[in-house]
């Protein structure tokens, strides 16, 4: 995973509270078995015309936020509440990664999503309500405005040098920062999870007579 | 020192390592798995070299892609038809147990797993899809997760997680007759909101919760995500363990008696503090429709949509506004003004064989309204589908004008070639009523099974408890 630590972009406001996930990334491109492919169909059925539910060409509609020219190249996205909710599809983080977002900023996220973005580099930064309102005035009254987010320092720097700290579990921070395999980590602790399977066994073993004993 | 809330027993049983920073890690019993979300972990795995951790704790099945019509020709969606195939080679190459399209036990993976008795309580369950909190009603910690945990558990049987908050749902009194858990789940989310508990893990009790079959309990607890919560749970008891004794994964014999000695303790100690109580009456509770876009948009059947000016929060007024759009809805309308195109009954929600009982009910005997399109069936699962067909439900619903179909995900999703076209009011069982998720631009009500079934006579929401037989 592409480690974290600074990022500045521009930023692209949301306006919608409770962004669920099949509006990120509609069901109809998720039965792709690779895990690319999926940023030209972000926010598919507001960023295009018409759209039908198959691939293929579509013509972008010039009212959604995404597709101002102003916007284009944007890598921050400024979200309301509940950002992310519904279906635990990973599918929407990957397009939103593929179409170049490195952070969301929200009052809040459903916490799959959540804890979807900290496994792919994308960094979800959770600010109180009225300071991502803020940020909604702002972005909206100046074009090309941009964000300086600091994971190190755990900060956001505004378009006009405003300071915004914010907070994180260290746990995601560190995986951020340091780009970590989960996976490889977990595994460090083979032998606690070996001890503990011991245990279980021993003081509930029914829950060790799996599908594919009875299977056999 | 005060009690353990049932959460807490739950959790505390299953930590294996706890980092410095709070993070725990937590051991997972029972992984289940279907298509969609599981191909990219599974070529994770395979990148990498690992091996799977405990193959003996999966459990697969194909639901979401798999066509409900005639399955003798195979999946004809060339991408569909991969997606499963992929999973069938995985299961193979791994050696994961796996009910494949034409396994009679095949059906939606939610549905699946508690009917074989590979839910337990005191488990915890996990699964790529977020109505996986259904599992919860067993008394297990159930919760979805996301691809690249599909794969952490995979290859190590663990997550890394942090401990949620406790919220108690407490349910008083009992539904009245032709009132169902849909309509009481619809109503808990309508009082909280979608968001209303993120951060926590909700119990559900109270006399309404244990007056309840497992079939209810599982629908209650299958949308405790559509309030926020990744997972709800319920206490066990005996209706719990009558459930599980003799299906073909639970324990057998002395081991049975031995495991139900250990069950009959997963439940919240009398003096455990919640971090928050919510509190329901469930005798006074009416049918519950869904009017908008997210499932808190929800009314008694002889409600009234709400007017947005009457909303004095701004986000939340533009979300009735667009909502209203999208559904082409006026404020002051009623249920019974919204004319429906197609009704769908199924889904992990409201697919199992008391739901069907309940929908037969009341369509024994009455056609089909002409003005709806299409009204479908779709049992959740091969098993539950041969059971309507020895009581005979098939027919009642073919012989009303319904279709009568392959077990599947179908209409919840529209992931295969079952949904609604752009426009069309659809009286859903399902769980989510997102712009587009039946199809695009289509408008989805949740309702119960009962109401779908009285929609689909009639054409339009009407009460269905003006249709039952029973009193
Ligand atoms: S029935 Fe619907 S909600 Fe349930 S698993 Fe299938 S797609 Fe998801």
């Amino acid at each position: 995973m592409e480690a974290f630590t600074q990022h500045r972009g521009r930023v692209v406001p949301l306006d919608r509270a409770n962004v669920d996930t099949d509006a990120i990334i509609p069901k109809q491109f998720l039965k792709s078995v690779k895990r690319t492919g999926f940023g030209e169909s972000l926010f598919h059925a507001w960023r295009y015309l018409s759209p039908s539910e198959e691939h293929g060409e579509h013509r972008l509609n010039p009212d959604f936020v995404l597709n101002h020219p102003h916007h284009q190249g944007a890598s921050i996205l400024l979200a309301r509440q509940n950002f992310g909710c519904g279906s635990s599809r990973e599918h929407a983080v990957w397009a939103l990664g593929e179409a170049g977002f490195r952070v969301v900023i929200a009052p809040s996220y459903s916490e799959i999503f959540f804890s979807n973005c900290f496994k792919n580099g994308l960094l979800p930064i959770v600010l109180d309500e009225n300071m991502v309102d803020q940020l909604f005035q702002q972005v909206e009254a100046l074009r090309g405005y941009e964000l300086m987010v600091d994971l190190e320092a755990r900060q956001i720097e505004t378009h006009h040098g405003q300071r915004i700290p914010f907070e994180i579990n260290e746990f995601h921070r560190t995986c951020l920062l340091e780009g970590l395999d989960e996976i490889g980590l977990t595994l460090q602790h083979r032998d606690e999870i070996e001890a503990y399977e011991a245990r279980r066994q021993e003081q509930a073993p029914w829950l060790f007579h799996g599908p594919a004993e009875a299977a056999e | 020192m005060a009690g353990k809330t049932l959460y807490d027993k739950l959790w505390d049983d299953h930590v294996v390592h706890r980092n410095p920073d709070g993070a725990v890690l937590l051991y997972i019993d029972r992984h289940l798995v279907h298509e969609v979300t599981s191909p990219q972990a599974f070529e994770g795995l395979k990148i990498a070299g690992r091996p799977v951790w405990r193959v003996d704790s999966m459990l697969a099945t194909a639901d979401h892609n798999v066509p409900t019509t005639d399955r003798s020709q195979g999946i004809q969606d060339v991408v569909s038809r991969i997606q499963v195939e992929t999973l069938d080679a995985n299961c193979r190459d791994f050696g994961v147990v796996e009910f494949g399209m034409n396994d009679p036990r095949q059906g939606i993976v939610h549905v699946i797993g508690p009917e074989q008795g590979a839910t337990l309580p005191g488990m915890t369950v996990v699964c790529g899809d977020s109505h996986t909190a259904t599992h919860g009603a067993f008394g297990a910690l159930a919760f979805g997760i996301g691809t690249s945990e599909v794969e952490h558990v995979m290859a190590t049987q663990c997550l890394v997680q942090h401990r949620m908050k406790n919220m108690l749902v407490r349910v008083n009194g009992r539904l009245s007759p032709g009132v169902t858990a849909k309509d009481l789940i619809l109503a808990i989310i309508g009082r909280i909101g979608t968001a209303g508990a993120t951060g926590y893990a909700i119990e559900f009790g109270g006399e309404g919760i244990h007056a309840l079959s497992m079939e209810g309990r599982m629908t209650v607890c299958n949308m405790a995500i559509e309030a926020g919560a990744r997972s709800g749970m319920v206490a066990v008891d005996d209706v719990t363990i009558e459930y599980l004794a003799d299906r073909p994964y639970s324990p057998k014999g002395a081991m049975f008696e031995r495991a139900v000695k250990a069950w009959r303790t997963l439940h919240s100690d009398p003096d455990a503090v919640f971090d928050q109580v919510v509190e329901l009456d469930a005798s006074r509770l009416a049918p519950q429709v869904t009017w908008g876009t997210s499932p808190e948009m929800v009314l008694d059947v002889d409600g009234m949509i709400p007017d947005p000016q009457q909303e004095p929060d701004p986000t939340r007024r533009e979300g009735i506004e667009r909502a209203l759009i999208y559904m082409d809805l006026k404020p002051g309308m009623r249920p019974a003004d919204i004319k429906l195109d197609r009704v769908f009954i199924g889904s992990c929600t409201n697919s199992r064989i008391e739901d069907l009982r309940a929908a037969a009910e009341v369509v024994r005997g009455r056609t089909v309204a002409p003005s709806v399109r299409q009204a479908m069936v779709v049992p959740g699962s091969g098993l539950i589908k041969r059971q309507a067909e020895q009581e005979g439900l098939d027919r009642i619903f073919v012989d009303a004008g319904f279709e009568w179909r392959e077990p599947g995900c179908s209409m919840c999703l529209a992931m295969n070639a079952d949904r609604l076209g752009p426009g069309e009011h659809c009286a859903s069982t399902s769980n989510r009523n997102f712009e587009g998720r039946q199809g695009h631009g289509g408008r989805t009500h949740l309702v119960s099974p009962p109401m779908a079934a009285a929609a689909a006579v009639a054409g339009h929401f009407v009460d269905s408890r003006q249709y039952s037989t029973t009193v």
